[in-house]
């Protein structure tokens, strides 16, 4: 018998083979290594910031401020390499203001019982003006360690390839499922989300974790904007507009709850490689138009926010 | 002497909530190797004194002790740490979480640093064993019943090797059987040298295990009694607060049910799944019916099905001779039947509104949005109320929420006076009011019967419900178990009828 | 004197005096800037002033942030005002090229559209209890591709001088948007304040059960105010519409529920719900746009427009914090002593 909790992951999973082989059968070139590997390559930073999202909303929260963190640090990172700072000073750098912009946020969630929405709101002006502070012209970054990285990877048969930024998601992802699940952060992130006032009463301490949970986002947003900076070798502070809704989504459709609790860290990963893959069958089909990969996505989130309502008796106010 | 030299004392503490003192300098002991009863009814300061001694709340004065170690828990962690373990009422576990997570939140065997999922779950079951419970420890506690997860939150605060257990009504989802091992785990924790404090209703759970009973009623401490010399009227008596008033001859007025009229309401044979069984009662115009019991009686479970807010699964309802169906409180004020709630800050007042809104509000939401209360008729209607009821607030503009107790019920009252209901139902209407408030209350109640009014009041309080009651229907674990009538009605017979 | 200080007091009863203060600090700093930026003109039977254009460029935010007071009163929220106007103004655009419908039909079609959007959201949040911030969420992902179907992924323009009155037009010398945000300002206000809407909705938003108990029809009430939000997003991107003559569906709206959220909050409406001002939700919105004149004018690149209203945000969050407000006391009690 299949448990419950992992429908929604088994669902997501079908979801994403069925529409595979569908577009295989459908387009010549679709069923191969190499696309199927480019859904990593081309999601790796989406996929990194979801993860990121996935604990925030495991614990109940929101944070939308994480399309701007990206741009920042991107817009940050070429900045400073163009001005002759070397990587290995930039990237702790922005990763370290990153974590610092997310625990600014955590405590004022926390400490003024201000609602995560509007705070992470707030954060996200404050992202995306600063880095249209910073330049508000896309930065192109020229570095030798740039060139480098990007053909770095592992070349498999049928023009696959695994690249850095591949490498680098499954690392993250390795260490965002030991954080959830075998550290006790990750029970406590889960306990939050189940139910702030019974976590409290169990004595888990909810504020230092609740702003560990929005650094950790702001983290890993800091760190997909390093990985975007080198998907597009530039920085740009209009870069990622919206990114934080297809992350959402990407967490949803992975089967994770958004009212917290419930949720796998895979299945955001997943989620992110179906919406990727929704993406690549609508470039492929050609006569379908760009804007239905939203459609899609907005019909999936839905479908699966009906699914969990239905699943769950509903709270009466 | 050991037995003598207490393992935690409370001296003097006290806590108020905006407009209400939970605990009025309470006073409070526990031995070593005594199971200490603390009993009371809804609102007695029961579960503030639980939150303030485990830290969940902060006290606003008085010393606490434990172990002769001064002790000021500002969270939960701190508590824990010193040695003070809590089961909180209702079950306060992750239902999300595993449930070998829930026993050992926070104290998850490691190896490497990593969570050690074989030994966690191994360990347990072996706890679980204790409560002979063997159940998979993977699964989530959702997934199991109640009794189930009552069980693991027990076993979780058992397990945590305090000095002091804190249970708060642990036994309302159990069944016998599970009782009788938890009350064999508890004492033999006793016997370990453990202080636990039991928190119940179920007074023949209070007199098989506890060895000393405390009583608060309304934020105060009535009085610490060895169980063993106390009577089980006697005790009823300290929690209803009997002996305080004196006693007085029962003068509930006279009607008889005879004759031809239709009753204002008659509820015949009401059940909610779940919940209350077999209910019967009939008020006829211009009776008051009391409706007796003590906490978890089913008082306002009854009451919540007359007012629509839970649907009857058998039985029925009918005004005046005829059957009317009544799914929400929308259907019931439709019927003219109104509903003073049990929680006011949840359920009655509006706490941002002005009084004037207030009291308008039941009366604009039956008119529809659509045919506005003027400004000046709304300012007359809540005049009128204020100086009837003598409403104590500077004026009518002021948020409700500002208002003590007392004046927060006059205003909810009033709010359905403007209605005019044939049919009122006020659950405990006098709870957490100072004094004067109450009799202006209990005066109401005989004004509004006068008027010609038919009204079902619970209360926990025997003098109030002989004062008013032409009826009291004494309920019991949801059921109904006597109906008292005419000279009946005195404070020793509903006492007997409850403790019988 | 006295008057005045009676005046002060009942500005701040009904939470004015801090939008007001602020508006006026805004309007000093841009008249040191720029004395002669208030001047009025009248040219061609137009009038022309700096105050007009201000007014003019909020009339899309203050029009939302007439729905989304109403939202936020019942402790709800709505993030899908800006995709509900690329839909609204899609929709008039292709029927405006592809039709010979009267405009003032089209204009009914277009507010329709957004009504049907408003209840979409309503049932999700009354008839399903999905949370109100995720149920618009979707309709904030999925409108602009709606939007965009519909365009087919072009941007729709035409010529239809009629159509194009309600965003440019000029009635009695004031531009045709500032007549539109007065006329559903006085609507909404007769809509809520005469008749007992309005008292409900706050009800509603200040205790949800306790108003079921007094018998208001809490979920009716809910859905409406959606669908208010929905009529008040497809208005304003109707009027953004017209006033480029062309259906935008990626940009039209882009980030406005942001704003518009945020004129609400300046208006003193907690995010929490209850107590609402209409009038004051509109100053927020002028107050959000004479900030964005005010930054151009005293010569602050416009690149700093999004750091200060972000740290304007968390300023007004903060203020309004009871935590904040607790600490603020007890800082000025040790002060005193």
């Amino acid at each position: 018998m299949i448990a419950a909790r992992h429908a929604p992951i088994l669902i997501t999973t079908a979801l994403f083979v069925a529409l595979f082989v569908l577009g295989s059968v459908q387009y010549e070139g679709f069923g191969t290594v190499h696309v199927f590997l480019n859904l990593f390559t081309d999601n790796a930073y989406l996929a990194v910031t979801a993860i990121g999202m996935t604990f925030v909303i495991l614990s109940g929260g929101i944070d939308l401020s994480v399309g701007s963190v990206i741009a920042f640090t991107g817009v940050l990172t070429a900045i400073l390499i163009q001005s002759g700072w070397p990587p290995y000073v930039v990237f702790p750098l922005v990763l370290a203001i990153g974590w610092a912009f997310g625990a600014g946020m955590g405590c004022l969630i926390h400490c003024y019982k201000l609602q995560p929405f509007i705070v992470t709101l707030a954060g996200m002006f404050l992202m995306r003006g600063l880095a249209i502070v910073i330049s508000e012209r896309s930065v192109p970054i020229e570095h030798a360690a740039y060139d480098a990285i990007n053909t770095m990877g592992i070349i498999l048969p049928g023009r696959g390839f695994v690249g850095a930024q591949t490498l680098l998601l499954a690392i993250v992802l390795a260490c965002a499922i030991i954080l959830a699940h075998y550290r006790r952060f990750g029970t406590y992130v889960y306990a939050i989300g189940g139910d702030a006032e019974s976590a409290r009463l169990m004595a888990v301490p909810v504020a230092n974790t609740t702003i560990r949970i929005y650094a950790l986002s702001s983290f890993l947003a800091a760190l997909a904007g390093i990985m975007f900076s080198f998907y597009t070798s530039s920085g740009y502070a209009l870069a990622a507009v919206g990114l934080e809704l297809d992350a959402i989504a990407a967490v949803v459709i992975g089967g994770t709850l958004l009212t917290g609790g419930s949720g796998y860290i895979v299945g955001t990963v997943v989620g992110v490689m179906l919406m990727g893959l929704v993406q690549t069958y609508i470039s492929f089909n050609g006569s379908l138009n760009s804007w239905w990969t939203k459609i899609v996505i907005g019909v999936l989130v839905l479908a699966f926010v009906c699914v969990q309502r239905i699943q769950r008796p509903r709270e009466d106010n | 002497m050991t037995a003598t030299e207490p393992l935690l004392s409370l001296r003097g503490v006290r806590k108020e909530f905006p407009g209400v003192v939970a605990l009025d300098d309470v006073d409070f002991d526990v031995r070593p190797s005594e199971v200490h009863a603390l009993l009371g009814e809804n609102g007695a300061g029961k579960s503030t004194l639980i939150k303030v001694l485990t830290g969940a709340d902060p006290r606003d004065r008085g010393e606490m002790w434990l172990d002769s170690e001064s002790l000021s828990p500002r969270s939960v962690g701190e508590a824990q740490a010193a040695g003070i373990s809590t089961v909180y009422q209702e079950v306060n576990l992750l239902p999300n979480l595993s449930v070998a997570q829930n026993l050992l939140l926070g104290r998850e065997p490691r190896r490497f640093g990593l969570t050690d999922w074989k030994r966690m779950n191994a360990e347990a079951r072996e706890t679980l064993k204790r409560f002979r419970l063997d159940i998979d420890v993977s699964r989530p506690l959702s997934q199991f019943s109640v009794a189930i997860q009552q069980l693991v939150a027990i076993a979780r605060g058992v397990d945590q090797k305090a000095k002091i257990l804190v249970l708060d009504e642990p036994t309302a989802s159990l069944d016998a059987g599970e009782v009788e091992i938890l009350f064999d785990i508890l004492r033999s924790l006793r016997a370990d040298g453990l202080g636990i404090i039991f928190v119940t209703h179920f007074l023949d759970q209070v007199y098989e295990l506890s060895d000393r009973i405390t009583v608060l009623r309304n934020g105060q401490k009535i009085g610490t009694f060895n169980t063993a010399a106390l009577p089980r009227a006697k005790l009823i008596q300290h929690m209803l607060g009997y002996e305080l008033q004196g006693t007085t001859a029962g003068h509930a007025p006279q009607t008889t049910l005879a004759g031809t009229k239709d009753a204002a309401l008659e509820v015949d044979g009401a059940c909610v799944h779940g919940s209350i069984q077999n209910i019967s009662l009939t008020a006829l115009s211009g009776e008051a019916i009391g409706l007796a019991g003590l906490l978890g009686s089913g008082r306002t479970e009854v009451c919540r099905a007359l007012f629509g807010l839970d649907t009857l699964s058998a039985g029925k309802i009918c005004r005046n001779g005829i059957e009317v169906g009544i799914t929400s409180p929308r259907g019931a004020i439709a019927n003219s039947i109104a509903l003073c709630p049990e929680d006011r800050k949840t359920n009655g007042i509006i706490g941002d509104l002005s009084v004037r809104e207030n009291i308008a509000i039941a009366l604009q939401a039956r008119r529809g949005w659509w045919r506005p209360i003027p400004l000046r008729e709304q300012r007359t209607l809540a005049g009128t109320a204020i100086a009837n009821f003598r409403i104590a607030t500077p004026d009518m503009e002021k948020p409700v929420r500002l208002l003590s107790g007392g004046n927060q019920q006059k205003v909810i009252l009033a709010r359905w006076l403007a209605i005019e209901p044939d049919v009122l139902l006020l659950d405990e209407p006098t709870r957490g009011i100072d004094i004067g408030a109450h009799t202006e209350i209990l005066r109401l109640i005989q004004q509004l019967c006068d008027r010609g009014m038919a009204l079902i009041v619970t209360s926990s309080e025997l003098e109030e419900l002989v004062a008013f009651s032409h009826r009291v229907v004494v309920l019991r674990d949801f059921r109904q178990i006597a109906v008292l009538e005419g000279n009946a009605i005195t404070e020793d017979g509903i006492l007997q009828a409850i403790a019988s | 004197m006295n008057g005045l200080r009676r005046m002060f007091a009942a500005l701040k009863r009904h939470g004015a005096l801090w939008p007001l203060t602020a508006l006026g600090l805004i309007w000093l700093v841009i008249l040191i800037a720029n004395p002669g930026f208030f001047a009025f003109t009248v040219q061609d039977g137009r009038l022309f002033s700096g105050f007009i254009d201000i007014l003019n460029r909020c009339a899309p935010v203050a029009l939302i942030a007439i729905g989304m007071s109403l939202v936020i009163a019942t402790g709800g929220i709505d993030l899908s005002v800006g995709a509900v106007m690329a839909i609204a103004g899609a929709v008039a655009a292709n029927l405006i090229v592809g039709s010979d419908l009267p405009v003032i039909l089209i204009v009914g079609i277009g507010l329709c559209a957004g009504l049907a959007a408003g209840l979409m959201n309503g049932t999700l949040i009354v008839g399903l209890g999905i949370q109100p911030i995720v149920a618009t969420l979707i309709l904030l992902v999925a409108g602009r591709g709606v939007a965009q179907l519909l365009n087919d992924g072009q941007i729709i323009t035409f010529q239809n001088e009629a159509f194009a009155f309600i965003g440019v037009g000029i009635l009695l010398g004031l531009p045709m948007p500032i007549w539109l945000v007065l006329f559903i300002l006085a609507a909404m206000l007769f809509l809520t304040r005469g008749t007992a809407l309005g008292m409900f909705i706050e009800a509603v938003g200040a205790n949800a059960s306790a108003s079921r108990h007094a018998g208001i029809p809490v979920r009716s009430i809910k859905l409406a105010v959606y669908g208010i939000a929905g009529i008040c997003a497809a208005l304003a991107g109707l009027v953004a519409t017209a006033d480029i003559q062309g259906a935008d569906a990626n940009n039209v709206g882009l980030w406005i529920e942001l704003d518009a959220i945020l004129a609400v909050v300046i208006g003193g409406t907690s995010l929490m719900g209850g107590r609402y001002s209409l009038v004051l939700a509109v100053i927020g919105a002028l107050i959000i746009q004479s900030l964005n004149t005010a930054i151009v004018l005293s010569g602050i690149p416009p690149k700093f427009n999004l750091v200060i209203k972000s740290v304007v945000i968390i300023g007004v969050l903060l203020l309004q914090s009871s935590v904040a407000q607790a600490q603020l006391a007890s800082l000025r009690e040790r002060l005193s002593t």
